[in-house]
């Protein structure tokens, strides 16, 4: 048989060419699900970033004012033209929810601009005449004769600030900084900081949790890799029964567990351990507890994983050398399986750090973390704003440690 | 290899009699919460106290006959199908093509395609609260079912793309070259191979959506109330046996799926 007339050049061109061809099938075959993914959760974060910087209530309710204002340096004397815009946007607006929204968001700002916006726009609206103002054509003057507050050049900036299309102050807040009135940026008196003890309070219960879920998932996948094969399996299945039991089956079992007449204190005193019932729910012992439940098959899988890789020769190798068998273990054996206890670390403090439903049933008011922050700003207080920046820093803290977790977990199965 | 046999000294085995000892425990612990509300659900008390003061049915015969929870059970039984068959053919698709595809990117596009799974949930609630309510998808299945099946999918890819890491790309080639066109070797050789993995990345998505509560709150309104939503007013509010039946019956489901998974997964090493 005669070899096909083909030279090395045009065959590597073949070679080449069909690689291409296979991968623009394959990205065909992802593009679903890639656009999929883009319109259902890209595009909404997306819009959650935009809004944590900027707020689209106080530019949409005070339009000619934002306007007047966005050439104001915030040191000059404010332009007359912003204090008769003000008068003709609040003439303009007639849902006085809408106006309450904005009047209670300047007010976080400016404590007192609540009541001088409502009391403003309440004048403007039923006998404006009794309270020196025209409402065909407004004077400059009219708004500093009817409350002196208006001559506060504070006020102003905080609708200024508002108003902008880039507003960091809500991020800013997250983090416990501030701007100033020159725009410089500096940190929140320790007395009236919220969200860095929010913050800390997250990454700490989140550590904890982490700590322990490592302490007792690494002798526990130790024993289940010793384990002869029907053993085996027979703890994985106590091991996985957990982590596909819903969340809230086991929040529900929690709180019976440990409640005040709880089985838990029922037993210790049954016992003869304590006299008295410990408070182990609504505190932080409880969200603990719950949270290392809940969490730590998440480590015994990846750790599991990666002792089985361990070839089993090596500690004999060890022993047989003259090391002691424990000395073999820290030495030889341990090291092995680093990787494991990495991805299993990692992916067990992403999980903790973004956890609400476990520490909203069974923390107290002191245990709450980022995420309960996030929901309560968005659900309780309406303020969305303060919602999407408190949801940035979450999102922020959680992608620079996927990263690090796509980056020691190439190797292992969850990696995958 | 274990170190128990070579363990000679008094010390060391005592050592690991502690550890076993520690680990019976663990299980213990990681298997009572799942099974401690079996027997309180069967109470014929109103609290769920131990010792039980009488065994009856009436917490399931309460459950059964009480609206919320049926219209609860009724809703999760409509999302959770529908946003797993979205997962599904979406994941299995991607993995097929992640796997043919060969360019330099790829990892990164395999992270990006995979971060839904790590993206908090709380932020996911949230950005489609924002996004969708101006379209009209807030308060709705269509929305819920849309975003559950984003947060599955991720799940069907890296399951379906484990099976596809042991495949035989000769079959391809023999099938193609038997002269079967690309749409009859997908459904005919490949399919039947990876099918274990699609059926558990589905699973993996199924509960996804069955257990989210997160979500839920955010983007579904009185009519679309689930199961786990539910739920997690009942806990809230007043905890009763009747919330006990329901955590047994989800218990009960779990373990059928669980082993479904487990005998799949069996089949897939073989």
């Amino acid at each position: 048989m005669t070899p096909p007339a083909v030279d090395a050049p045009t065959l590597a061109r073949a070679v080449r060419r069909e690689r291409r061809r296979r991968t623009a099938g394959g990205l065909l075959l992802v593009a679903p699900l890639l656009v999929f993914l883009g319109l259902t959760l890209l595009l909404p974060i997306g819009t959650l970033l935009a809004r944590a910087v900027h707020d689209p209530q106080v530019a949409t309710a005070l339009p000619a004012t934002a306007q007047a204002l966005d050439a104001w340096d915030r040191v000059a004397p404010l332009p007359d033209a912003a204090r008769v815009a003000l008068q003709r946007d609040l003439l303009a607006a007639t849902d006085d929810a809408r106006i309450g929204g904005v009047a209670r968001r300047l007010n976080g700002d400016v404590p007192g601009a609540r009541s001088l916006v409502m009391g403003t726009w309440r004048a403007l609206h039923h006998d404006p005449a009794a309270a020196g103002f025209d409402p065909t054509a407004p004077r400059a003057a009219a708004l500093e004769a009817f409350d002196a507050r208006w001559a506060d050049p504070a006020v102003w900036i905080a609708i200024a600030r508002n108003a902008a299309a880039f507003n960091p102050d809500d991020l800013l807040a997250a983090v416990d900084l501030r701007r100033d009135a020159q725009g410089g940026i500096a940190r929140v008196p320790a007395d009236e900081s919220a969200f860095g003890r929010i913050l800390a309070r997250t990454l700490g219960v989140s550590a904890a949790v982490t700590a322990l879920c490592l302490l007792l998932g690494y002798p526990l996948a130790w024993w289940i890799s010793t384990l002869p094969p029907q053993r085996a399996a027979l703890a994985m299945i106590a091991v996985l029964l957990p982590f596909w039991t819903s969340v809230l089956v086991r929040a529900a079992a929690w709180v019976v567990l440990l409640q005040r007449e709880g089985l838990v204190n029922q037993a210790l005193i049954a016992a003869g351990v304590i006299a008295e019932p410990l408070a182990l729910i609504f505190n932080r012992t409880g969200v603990v507890i719950s949270m290392t439940h809940v969490l730590l098959p998440f480590m015994v899988l990846p750790l599991l994983a990666a002792m089985r890789a361990v070839p089993p020769t090596l500690m004999r190798a060890a022993v047989s050398l003259g090391s002691p068998p424990l000395q073999a273990f820290v030495r030889v054996w341990m090291p092995q399986t680093r990787a494991g206890v990495a991805a299993g670390v990692l992916l067990v403090f992403i999980l903790a750090l973004g956890y609400y439903v476990t520490p909203a049933l069974l923390g107290g008011a002191d245990d709450q973390m980022l995420s309960y922050y996030v929901a309560r700003y968005a659900n309780v207080e309406i303020d969305w704003g303060m919602a999407c920046a408190l949801a940035v820093v979450l999102l922020a803290a959680t992608l620079v440690l996927y990263t690090l977790y796509r980056r020691v977990a190439r190797d292992t199965v969850l990696g995958a | 290899m274990s170190p128990t046999s070579l363990a000679t000294h008094p010390l060391e085995r005592a050592g690991l009699r502690a550890v076993r000892a520690l680990c019976v425990a663990l299980l213990a612990f990681l298997l009572a919460p799942v099974l401690v509300l079996v027997p309180l659900s069967f109470s014929d008390g109103s609290f769920l106290t131990w010792p039980v003061p009488g065994w009856s049915l009436r917490w399931y015969d309460d459950v059964l006959h009480s609206d919320a929870w049926l219209r609860a059970a009724r809703n999760s039984f409509i999302v959770a199908p529908a946003a797993t068959l979205i997962a599904t053919v979406l994941g299995t698709l991607a993995a097929v093509g992640l796997a043919r595809a060969d360019f330099i990117g790829r990892g990164l596009l395999t992270s990006l395609l995979i971060a839904p799974m790590v993206v908090p949930v709380i932020v996911v609630g949230l950005a489609t609260a924002l996004a969708f309510a101006p379209i009209g998808l807030g308060d709705s299945f269509t929305g819920l079912i849309l975003v559950h099946a984003a947060l599955g999918a991720p799940f069907v890819l890296t399951t379906v793309t484990a099976t596809l890491d042991g495949f035989d790309r000769n079959l391809i080639r023999a099938s193609a070259s038997l002269g079967a066109d690309p749409w009859a070797t997908f459904r005919r050789v490949t399919l039947p191979l990876i099918a274990p993995g699609v059926v558990s990345g589905a699973l993996f998505a199924f509960a996804t959506s069955f257990d989210d509560v997160v979500v839920t709150l955010f983007l579904a309104g009185p009519t679309q109330v689930t199961l786990p939503r539910q739920m997690f007013t009942g806990i809230r509010e007043n905890i009763t046996p009747a919330i006990a039946a329901v955590a047994t019956l989800l218990v009960g489901f779990t373990t059928a799926s669980m082993l479904a998974l487990e005998w799949l997964r069996g089949r897939r090493e073989r």
